[in-house]
């Protein structure tokens, strides 16, 4: 008896010819449409993300196939995953079983005809299934916050559900049709056979034809559907991450991009092709938003409708020519309050399963921005003042190293004399009076540690990282080709950054024309001296104390360890906040907002969120910081949290420095 | 409209002044030279007129070190002309430096056309002569109007906005041209890109007029000094707890609280 | 040294400024000192009616300038010319004021009498006079001489005491008849300031917030502050120019003058034409991280710190004293 599903009629039609026309037609318009959708992509700004290409693949191998991200979500972690090997399994099974039953006289046989295909076929229906359960149950009932709660993710839900049901029972009432009733090879089928008992021979067989049926539109109707939902991060996401970032996460600088990317983007098409296919590869799975310091206080600002309007924009305005009253990306579309509550901490980027550049788009808007002069007065006299003093403070250049006076020795001047470590301070270290008394003891550390080091006294300049993430990119590149000349003609080995901002640009977004330089940020040098014996520590502190990641050094840098060492070398016992290392909460001073106006309608600043997780913690009672723009943020929180008296705020060489007097 | 924007910079005072060994001049080892406040708020004011209205805007500056990236920055911004007077120009005051700027805009034609404005800083911390613009007004035969903050063309002259005292203004008709002394400007000076900047460091040319002049000042000073040291305040040190507790005291002492 | 020394009066709606009685006070120590005549100027509509008010001087001179209700500083200068030549003055006393501003400058150019701007004090010296003038934001001072004693001092709010110009003595009014150019710019109106919500001219504790503030946010800070104490804030021109305090909260020369018993000036750096608007105060304690700022010139009370640091604790201190 010829079982072949196709030998049917379907309407009064031969199977095979319907099934040809269905097939053409659905692949016919998946196929336009993704290929509308790449020539929109195309038409975005040149980047080269074409190097290294066994790297990508390692990269896409982990990313894609492993995906860990997923994991961080645990409810949704397991099931996802199954989905995931579920539908490639069935992608694979479905276009074998397709190309059979197009070509009838191709001497293969259907996928379920082998006994291990069918096998997974089966089990993976049920994993689907239970997955697809969890998936629906947490969307309905425990659904996280910015997690979009769509139409089109339950219409995807049903949709695989009938492909794994039709499959589930098509395998059901094959067994009943074959008279076996049950088969090693077809567990749950098996399972399931006994309900359909009662069927002939005949009907069952009907009924196995008419799910194979049910599966095979079901997936053409999916083909069909898929360009047009959410569901295009399944086809987009999987380029994405092997296209995606392999420098650095803090380098900023676009590869291969045109000159003009440094104006910024004020439509679509000033993307480059690479931002715009991330449109196409957010599921809308909300990660980003959840993690999102601004998203969290109150701000205007959710990275995941960034993505989402950025990529709707594009389809709107794309075909055609754009409505006259269509709204403008910038103003209309996004909002300035929107682009500029962006700290830039990139736990978006950190949390996005299908590795998506937030920060880099914001960057690209915020660069039109500056282009226009559309920034706040605040931010204006910041940049003049950078510009022409070299420092945010407004301050003359010659009071840079006033923090030195005081000190018993004095610190060499590394622009005449060459030295091992060249001690990098940045602004806040040196220009901000609640903070001059932190760095003299990191001098005086240094100095009682026999460490060969020197300062570039008036020579040094704001590195620029937080310029160039306001969107100021000639004033950066200005920046950096002014300090790369001086530091070109000053002899070290090693340079050594206070501030964990001016250790990313430095480590990461200066070429150094070419010859390579070694950044340290002051607690890795501190580490190292440590291990090595030569802090000398005449006591040791004891009590609780817990640990604040800068967002430039752990996340961006992965320094999580380092300070966590002499920590615990000084005899401290280190209390791990709930968000710590690499899901460390911002403390609102990045991205340039510590220059700019509060906004209103904010619940709460991230510092003060971040006091708060503190005090949640018993018997802790000192925050311990390595950066000198989160001693100002958290000592100014803990005021405005009335946590005076209950949480004091430490940096690091605080400590190393209390344990070092007698 | 035919906009003059007539520039100077003065010494920046973020840098600590100190005087020289002669005790007549300002010590020149650390001194650096910025436009004034309201040198910024003339040009934005220009700007804007400019773009409401129509018409040129010709920036004339009197040359001092770092001057050059201003001036491309008045380029980038907005400004069809960038003149830089030469010459030895340190010991220029104000009616030496309105005597040169006459000179340059008579070169421009005389009379000035019917609407033209010549727009100057009301005042600058250097105006030991008094400000330029009345004087440049009275060597031009034009109307002055000083402390102005806002401009409105109107049946062919304009009329503006001058400040009194205590929050007092006046509206003032003054036919064109004329000479306008700016106060501030209707919005504050915009933000302009470095890369802008950069831009028109390579596209724009910089106009270079040679000037000189036998009299830079009107009279000499016979000394220059530092005020008596701010010791006439009583200091209260400590920590912000013990300054706040000390001033608590005093202005309790004071029946003040 | 015959000539007289002449003072233009300053005046505006019928109200004498105060800077008039301060120059009136110098004006009569030199004019004793140099055994000259003292004589004032008063110029424009309504100068008739304000006159009396000015018999410190030995003779009041009335311009009228009918038609003309704010003459331009050209108008005033050439009509100051006019006295100058008729009655033989010497030295020129003229306010630095936004009123006079300009008058110097023409009077100088068409008189070739030299003006000396930003004037602190004036005294005699040799056969002459010594002028002292604060430049660069009160930074440096220079001191300028006038050999024969002639020349035009433009005089900066507060240099001189007020009281030491008023005087009850029946003033010499003599109305000279000068003839006045139609001048080419005419004055069409006033525009008055909003009525703020407070006006900071009757308040006895003012909290005046300068750049140092750094945001608006801060000013909030402030107000807190102000409340606790009682009384008010207002603040120096860049941060009424930020939109961060309306214009009635303006102290200095565009602003109010202001004088409470207690001023407290929290990060402002003392440029003059701000002091112009408070010395008058009784008790200044200004904060401010720049030691050489000029306000601690002024200050009875300095501190050298950071305002943002001190702001909260000093408001939780005062509130707890005041319980």
């Amino acid at each position: 008896m010829n079982q072949d599903p196709i030998v049917v009629s379907v309407l009064g039609m031969p199977g095979l010819a319907v099934l040809w026309v269905l097939t053409l037609v659905a692949f016919g318009v998946f196929g336009w449409r993704v290929s509308q959708l790449v020539g929109l992509i195309r038409r975005g700004r040149p980047e080269n993300r074409f190097d290294q290409p066994v790297r990508r693949v390692l990269h896409f191998a982990r990313n894609v196939l492993l995906q860990p991200r997923i994991f961080n979500e645990p409810a949704i972690g397991l099931p996802h995953f199954l989905i995931f090997w579920g539908f490639v399994l069935y992608v694979v099974c479905f276009n074998w079983g397709l190309v059979r039953a197009l070509f009838p006289a191709l001497p293969i046989p259907y996928p379920d005809e082998l006994g291990v295909v069918a096998l997974f076929l089966d089990v993976f229906a049920v994993v689907v299934l239970v997955s697809l359960l969890i998936a629906a149950v947490r969307r309905a009932f425990f659904a996280p916050p910015h997690l979009h709660l769509s139409a089109d993710a339950n219409i995807i839900l049903l949709l695989i559900g009938i492909l794994m049901l039709s499959s589930l029972c098509g395998g059901a009432f094959k067994l009943v049709a074959a008279g076996t009733g049950a088969s090693a090879w077809v567990p749950f089928g098996s399972l399931l056979a006994p309900l359909f008992a009662g069927l002939g021979v005949e009907r069952a067989h009907a009924l196995a034809r008419a799910m194979w049926w049910v599966h095979t539109v079901g997936v053409l109707c999916f083909l069909v559907y898929l360009p047009y939902s959410k569901h295009l991060h399944l086809l987009a996401s999987p380029f994405n991450v092997l296209f995606g970032n392999l420098r650095p996460a803090g380098d900023l600088t676009l590869a291969g991009a045109s000159e003009e990317s440094a104006a910024g983007a004020a439509k679509w098409e000033e993307f480059t092709w690479k931002q715009l296919l991330g449109g196409l590869s957010c599921a809308e799975c909300g990660r980003c938003d959840r993690a999102c310091p601004a998203t969290t206080s109150g701000f205007p600002l959710e990275p995941q409708q960034v993505i989402q309007k950025l990529k709707k924009h594009m389809i709107a305005t794309g075909f055609g020519a754009p409505a006259k009253d269509a709204p403008a990306l910038i103003g209309g579309v996004m909002t300035e309050p929107e682009l500029w509550a962006c700290t830039t901490c990139m736990s978006c980027m950190e949390r996005c399963a299908v590795l998506n550049e937030q920060i880099p788009t914001i960057v690209q808007m915020r660069r039109h921005l500056v282009s226009e002069g559309a920034v706040e007065k605040t931010l204006q006299d910041m940049l003049a003042n950078l510009n022409r003093y070299g420092n945010s403070f407004g301050k003359s250049d010659r009071m840079r190293a006033k923090w030195t006076q005081p000190l018993a020795t004095k610190v060499k001047d590394a622009r005449k004399e060459p030295t091992e470590y060249l001690w990098y301070v940045g602004d806040y270290a040196s220009y901000d009076p609640r903070l001059e008394d932190i760095t003299r003891k990191t001098a005086e550390i240094l100095q009682q540690a026999g460490v060969d080091f020197g300062l570039l006294y008036e020579g040094e300049r704001n590195a620029g990282n937080d310029v160039r993430r306001i969107g100021e990119e000639g004033l950066f590149e200005m920046l950096r080709d002014k300090n790369v000349a001086v530091l070109e003609k000053a002899q070290f080995q090693t340079i050594v950054t206070t501030d964990p901002h001016t250790y990313n640009t430095l480590k990461n977004e200066y070429a150094w024309n070419g010859r390579g330089v070694k950044v340290l940020h002051y607690t890795e040098l501190l580490d190292q001296l440590l291990s090595q014996g030569r802090l000398p520590l005449k006591k040791r502190l004891s009590g609780k104390v817990t640990y604040h990641d800068p967002c430039y050094l752990g996340r961006y840098n992965g320094v999580y360890d380092p300070p966590r060492r002499v920590l615990s070398g000084l005899g401290l016992e280190l209390v791990e906040m709930p968000r710590n290392r690499n899901r460390s909460y911002c403390c609102g001073a990045g991205g340039g907002r510590i220059w700019m106006e509060d906004v209103p309608g904010i619940k709460e600043r991230p510092a003060e969120s971040r006091i708060r997780e503190v005090a949640g913690l018993p018997e802790v009672a000192t925050l311990v910081v390595s950066c000198p723009k989160d001693i100002a943020m958290f000592r100014d929180a803990v005021k405005t949290t009335d946590n005076e008296g209950t949480i004091v705020v430490k940096d690091l060489a605080e400590l190393v420095w209390e344990a070092m007097q007698g | 409209m035919n906009l003059f924007v007539l520039l100077k910079t003065v010494p920046d005072t973020v840098e600590e002044l100190t005087v020289a060994a002669d005790n007549k001049s300002l010590d020149a080892e650390w001194l650096r030279f910025k436009l004034s406040d309201a040198d910024e708020h003339a040009l934005e004011q220009a700007l804007l007129l400019k773009e409401k209205h129509g018409g040129k805007v010709t920036v004339v500056a009197m040359d001092a070190p770092e001057l050059d990236e201003s001036l491309f920055m008045a380029f980038a911004k907005g400004a069809d002309r960038v003149v830089k007077l030469a010459g030895e120009l340190a010991a220029v005051q104000s009616l030496s430096a309105a005597r040169l700027f006459a000179g340059f805009l008579e070169g421009e034609g005389q009379p000035l056309p019917n609407d033209a404005l010549v727009l100057v800083r009301s005042q600058a911390i250097d105006d030991l002569e008094g400000e330029i613009g009345p004087y440049l007004a009275d060597l031009l035969g034009l109307p002055y109007v000083g402390v102005v903050t806002g401009i409105v063309p109107e049946g062919g002259g304009v009329t503006v906005t001058k400040e009194f005292a205590g929050g007092l203004r006046g509206e003032f008709s003054c036919p064109m041209p004329a000479v306008l002394g700016i106060q501030s400007a209707e919005k504050p000076p915009r933000y302009v890109p470095i890369a802008k900047v950069r831009a028109a460091m390579k596209s724009s040319t910089l106009e270079t007029v040679d000037v000189s002049t036998d009299a830079p000042a009107r009279f000499p000073i016979d000394r220059l000094y530092k005020p008596e040291s701010a010791g006439r305040a009583e200091m209260i040190d400590g920590s912000p707890e013990e300054v706040a507790d000390r001033l608590v005291d005093l202005l309790a002492n004071q029946s003040l609280i | 040294m015959a000539n007289g020394i002449l003072i233009l009066a300053e005046h505006l709606k019928g109200e004498v400024a105060d800077i008039t009685f301060e120059m009136l006070g110098a004006g009569r120590t030199l004019a004793d000192a140099l055994k000259v005549p003292l004589h004032v100027a008063v110029i424009g509509q309504g100068a008739g009616a304000v006159a009396p008010k000015l018999g410190l001087a030995d003779a009041v001179f009335v311009v009228e300038t009918p038609g003309s209700e704010l003459p331009p500083a050209s108008t005033v200068a050439v009509l100051l010319k006019g006295l100058v030549e008729q009655k033989q003055e010497g030295l020129v006393l003229i306010g630095w004021t936004n009123l006079a501003m300009g008058v110097g400058s023409v009077l100088s150019a068409r008189a070739d009498l030299p003006l000396v701007n930003f004037c602190r004090g004036i005294r005699v010296e040799g056969g002459g006079l010594v002028v002292t003038s604060q430049l660069f934001g009160g930074k440096i001072l220079s001191d300028v001489a006038l050999a024969d004693g002639r020349g035009i001092v433009s005089v900066s709010a507060g240099a001189f005491p007020a009281d030491a110009g008023r005087s009850d003595k029946a003033a010499t009014v003599e109305t000279v008849a000068l003839p006045v150019e139609a001048p080419a710019v005419a004055f069409k109106r006033f525009i008055e300031p909003e009525a703020g919500d407070v006006d900071i001219t009757r308040q006895d504790i003012l909290v005046a917030v300068g750049r140092g503030i750094q945001t608006q946010d801060n000013v909030g800070m402030a107000e807190e502050l102000a409340t606790a104490l009682g009384g008010a804030v207002c603040g120096s021109r860049p941060v009424v120019d930020q939109g961060w305090l309306t214009l009635s909260r303006q102290v200095g020369k565009s602003g109010m003058t202001v004088k409470p018993r207690l001023y407290l000036a929290l990060g402002i750096s003392g440029a003059p034409e701000h002091v112009e608007g408070m010395q008058g105060a009784q008790t200044i304690v200004a904060v401010n991280t720049d030691a050489n700022a000029p306000i601690f010139d002024v200050a009875k009370y300095g501190i050298c710190q950071d305002v943002l640091e001190l702001l909260p604790v000093l408001t939780e201190k005062i509130k707890a004293r005041k319980g």
